[in-house]
């Protein structure tokens, strides 16, 4: 279940990234629909944090400790909505450029998550 | 979605030298990025201090003083102005220097960090973000330095 939803999160993520990127390459800063795909992607990732934290209340142990999983669940949480913040302060191609920058970011938290969790052997 | 209540007082700004906007535009990708590595760089070595210092004190130390060095150039980019983008200047040439001596280092000699940090194998772990990240910097400060374009 767990290692759905972090795949889950991930290709969104990427998608996010590559629609941002796409936005940037032809000089547009984030308009509302990119808003609405930056909350659906940080939804995800809520849903994701609290089955993780559901399945960490019930004595499931992640395979690298459990500091380190919670640590990266809540920057997996606050990436996007991070981005989300920098873009609405930069109203440029840049600004698209930056949540580029943190779908691609959260990816490559979601490749850790997985690993930090000992994915595919739960 | 409003608009930040600061974009308006952006405006005067860009009658300022050059150096007040090295936090607009491509600066501000760079902001985000050093802010999300600086918290990363902290956090890691934060985590690795209190778990296991002594395994690998020499790595985790690094890794606390490359979190410095990323504050240091998110603050000065936040910041803005002359001094701080020298500040940004010395910063992203330390962190050059940095990224390509523990990079080279992790390679000739692995044994000396028996635990990885940001800048290990040139920062392969992180997409080679922290090599890559210095070099845009010092381009985008020298660019930035010169008189605005009409």
């Amino acid at each position: 279940m767990l290692d759905a939803v972090t795949i889950t999160v991930s290709v969104a993520a990427l998608l996010l990234a590559a629609w941002c990127g796409f936005a940037a390459f032809h000089d547009q800063p984030t308009k509302d629909w990119h808003f609405i795909g930056m909350a659906v992607v940080t939804v995800l990732a809520l849903v994701q944090l609290v089955i993780a934290l559901v399945k960490l209340s019930r004595g499931e142990k992640p395979d690298q400790g459990t500091l380190i999983f919670v640590s990266y669940l809540v920057g997996a949480a606050c990436t996007i909505p991070a981005a989300a913040f920098m873009s609405l302060t930069e109203r440029t191609r840049w600004g698209s450029a930056i949540v580029a920058a943190g779908g691609v970011i959260l990816a490559v938290l979601e490749v850790r998550l997985f690993d930090i969790w000992g994915g595919g052997s739960v | 979605m409003s608009e930040p209540a600061h974009e308006a007082s952006g405006a005067p700004a860009a009658n300022e030298a050059g150096a007040g906007r090295i936090g607009r535009g491509p600066g501000r990708l760079l902001l985000s990025l050093y802010g999300v590595f600086t918290v990363a760089a902290v956090s890691r070595s934060l985590v690795q201090m209190i778990t296991k210092f002594h395994d690998a004190p020499l790595a985790y130390v690094l890794s606390a003083v490359a979190g410095l060095v990323y504050a240091v150039i998110t603050v000065a980019l936040r910041r803005g102005g002359e001094a701080a983008r020298r500040v940004a200047l010395v910063c992203c040439s330390a962190e050059l220097a940095g990224v390509l001596a523990v990079g080279t280092f992790t390679l000739v000699d692995p044994s000396a960090f028996p635990d990885a940090t940001v800048w290990s194998d040139f920062g392969i772990g992180y997409l080679f973000l922290p090599l890559l990240l210095p070099v845009a910097g010092l381009l985008w400060l020298r660019r930035s330095a010169r008189p605005q374009q009409p």
